[in-house]
């Protein structure tokens, strides 16, 4: 009889007390959730760049990708901008694709921004930010690694050095 | 702890006051000359009896109604402190500039403690909880003895629980036919009347006695909807802006709605039109009289990537007012602000000399060309476009956003005397010629504006929950408020007829119903014992 007095109040106070913390909890981590989290799986996404080809996450499966998002007007994208030039080309051969998105600008604008800073990757434009809302992108820069399997291992937001984009290639080589 | 068998065979849990079957007082600390305490039948409050594991001392703690209380007041007056200076979501500047530059030291101060966004902070959703847990544990911890004792109660009564009642009363000489009449007054009276030995319980309205538990219940069910807000889904609350002849998804509706505006519209009242109105349209200016934006909803057909262009399905044209949304699908979309942003602009190649013009060009924001062919010869490139226009830190041209706020260009404009081109930097109110004088100028001549429509996409399903228990609440107190449980009790003790009666409240209705209950038979009516207590306290 007191045993069951003791279980029953046990459950209850711990019924209520799990709400209490979800609560907590959930109002704490809802400005601060990351929608693609390390771990979770990069949601494909479509996008052409400005030569007109188009890219598809997917079928860069069994690839490293290094997703970045950038726009002309962020400085620190502007120069993070010729590290990752420099990097694509070292590892291009070496299974690490480099998927470049721009966040809504006119194809001029951007093209001539690449032709300033002599990028010769290919440059996706986000026309509707749909790519930067699926993957919950704030600040800019903003950088994504996913492996050959399509998993994200890391995400960075703020300038990279050469050094860092480097180990970061390294990171989701195949 | 055991528990206690009364005289009358029946058993009572520990810590019983009065038999839950005959009522016969158990707790010999019960002072024996006054009215009995009948709050909870006397029932054993379990709180109070057992106390021994850490679970029991929390238990106890939150099932103390002085504790409940004192939450509610903390809770008021902290409630009272976030209404001083207004929260930060009414406010348009960084909080910690704002406060200070308000409000001096105190709203420092103010924003230092938090209070800034105080019904967000965790220790008032700590305090809200606590007030939940309490009324759960209160109201289970008082509604399940007495609904035992309640259940548990037989006709025939204790000597002491009846001549303690507040309504008592002793008769000696009856009529053989009294009891029944009685019993049949009872009955038109709509008491429930149980009969056994000889004696009578009437009793009505016990559901009355639930009614503040109904009402715990649906403060529960309140409490519990305003935690559902912070389920996904369950509310959404976001700003939207699409500008005219754009189509944007609708936020939060995992991209399966997408909203295009066709035009936003402002309207103003007209002095002359609206000749009611002219001398306060005087007085006060431009009164706006419609804010509306012509939408289409689409609905996203079969499966598309993010950043493909989706194929859609028209479901509906609306007109979106203020308080006139376009709702679909739980969703509600919102006019709640608008701005206007430059769509183009137009230039005219023109001799700085002669002031000849060799034809216009309109520079798209959303899509410049690289080149512009004006014909005979004469064509214009954009060798660089800056939509939001600065120097940056090292003096070098840029932009500072995407938005074209104070769009910049370098052109280069070709002529038949100059085929390569004279360079002319061109920003608003502002033109720089890098190599020295140029024949030629693009001579500014027009722009041109789009809207942009501000909405608020809202979603709340959380509300009917809220409704629910809005009104179990009201049921509750209903219940409690508008009945009363009443009970009589005419009973053969020693060769008389005693009658005792009680109930949860108004005291008043009771005796005048025993009055007409009473009526026609020889028994008298009984003393009420609290007023001749006091008569006898007051000397009178």
């Amino acid at each position: 009889m007191k045993k069951r007095r003791l279980v029953i109040r046990t459950i209850i106070l711990l019924v209520l007390g799990a709400a209490v913390v979800y609560t907590l909890y959930a109002n704490f981590t809802k400005d601060k959730k990351q929608k693609v989290a390390v771990g979770d799986s990069a949601p494909d996404f479509a996008l052409v760049d400005i030569e007109g080809n188009k890219h598809r996450l997917s079928d860069y499966r069994g690839q490293g990708v290094f997703l970045n998002f950038w726009g002309t007007w962020c400085p620190p994208c502007k120069k993070e901008m010729p590290y990752i030039n420099n990097q694509y080309h070292q590892f291009k051969d070496r299974g690490v694709q480099l998927m470049s998105v721009d966040i809504q600008e006119s194809p001029l604008a951007v093209q001539q921004f690449a032709d300033r800073l002599k990028l010769d990757f290919p440059i996706m434009i986000d026309p509707e930010k749909e790519v930067m809302n699926t993957y919950g992108v704030d600040l800019l820069p903003a950088t994504f690694l996913i492996d050959k399997d399509g998993k994200v291992v890391k995400y960075h937001t703020g300038e990279l050095t050469e050094n860092m984009i480097k180990e970061f290639m390294e990171k989701i080589k195949p | 702890m055991k528990d206690v068998k009364c005289e009358c065979g029946h058993v009572n849990p520990h810590g019983t006051v009065l038999c839950e079957a005959c009522g016969k007082v158990l707790d010999e600390r019960e002072n024996k000359d006054q009215l009995l305490d009948m709050r909870y039948e006397g029932s054993a409050r379990r709180s109070q009896t057992y106390n021994k594991t850490i679970v029991d001392k929390i238990w106890n703690f939150f099932s103390s109604v002085k504790v409940g209380v004192w939450l509610i007041i903390i809770t008021l007056l902290a409630s009272i402190l976030g209404t001083i200076l207004p929260q930060k979501m009414y406010i348009n500047l960084p909080p910690d500039v704002y406060y200070e530059q308000e409000y001096g030291w105190f709203g420092k101060l103010y924003y230092q403690l938090g209070l800034h966004d105080l019904y967000g902070s965790w220790w008032y959703l700590l305090l809200i909880s606590m007030i939940g847990i309490s009324l759960v544990i209160c109201s289970l911890d008082r509604v399940v003895p007495l609904y035992k004792a309640l259940k548990a109660q037989r006709v025939t009564r204790n000597e002491g629980f009846l001549k303690r009642q507040r309504l008592f009363g002793t008769n000696h000489v009856i009529d053989d036919q009294d009891f029944d009449i009685v019993k049949k007054h009872l009955k038109e009276k709509h008491y429930h009347v149980r009969e056994e030995n000889g004696d009578l319980l009437a009793e009505k309205g016990r559901f009355s006695r639930w009614g503040p538990y109904v009402n715990h219940v649906g403060l529960i069910i309140f409490l519990f909807g305003g935690m559902l807000r912070f389920f996904p889904g369950m509310y959404v609350n976001e700003n939207l802006w699409v500008k005219e002849g754009e189509t944007t998804a609708v936020p939060e509706t995992g991209e399966t709605f997408y909203l295009q505006n066709n035009q936003f519209i402002l309207q103003h009242y007209d002095k002359n039109k609206d000749k009611a109105f002219e001398k306060a349209i005087e007085q006060a200016g431009e009164v706006v009289k419609n804010y509306q934006s012509n939408v289409v909803l689409y609905k996203r057909v079969g499966e598309s990537l993010p950043g493909e262009k989706p194929k859609l399905e028209k479901v509906t044209d609306y007109k979106v007012r203020v308080n006139h949304p376009l709702t679909f699908d739980g969703y509600s979309v919102f006019q709640s602000s608008f701005r206007s942003e430059l769509k183009a602009m137009t230039f005219m190649l023109t001799n700085k000399n002669t002031n000849q013009t060799f034809g216009e060009m309109k520079i798209n924001f959303e899509d410049p060309k690289e080149k512009y062919d004006l014909g005979n010869g004469y064509s214009v490139k954009i060798l660089n476009y800056f939509p939001d226009f600065e120097f940056d830190k090292n003096g070098d041209p840029s932009t500072k956003s995407r938005v074209p706020n104070n769009p910049a260009f370098i052109f280069q404009m070709i002529s038949p005397e100059n085929p390569d081109g004279e360079k002319s930097f061109v920003a608003i109110k502002q033109t720089i010629e890098p190599f020295g004088d140029n024949t030629y100028k693009m001579a500014f001549k027009g722009i041109e504006t789009k809207n942009v429509s501000g909405f608020i996409v809202r979603k709340d399903s959380t509300l009917w929950v809220i409704i629910l228990g809005g009104i179990l609440f009201m049921i509750g107190v209903i219940q409690g408020a508008y009945w009363n449980h009443r009970r009589i009790w005419v009973q053969n003790k020693n060769g008389q007829i005693w009658i005792a009666a009680h109930t949860n409240k108004n005291w008043y209705g009771l005796k005048r119903e025993i009055e007409k209950v009473i009526e026609d038979t020889k028994l008298n009516m009984p003393d009420d014992q609290l007023q001749s207590e006091q008569a006898d306290k007051g000397g009178v």
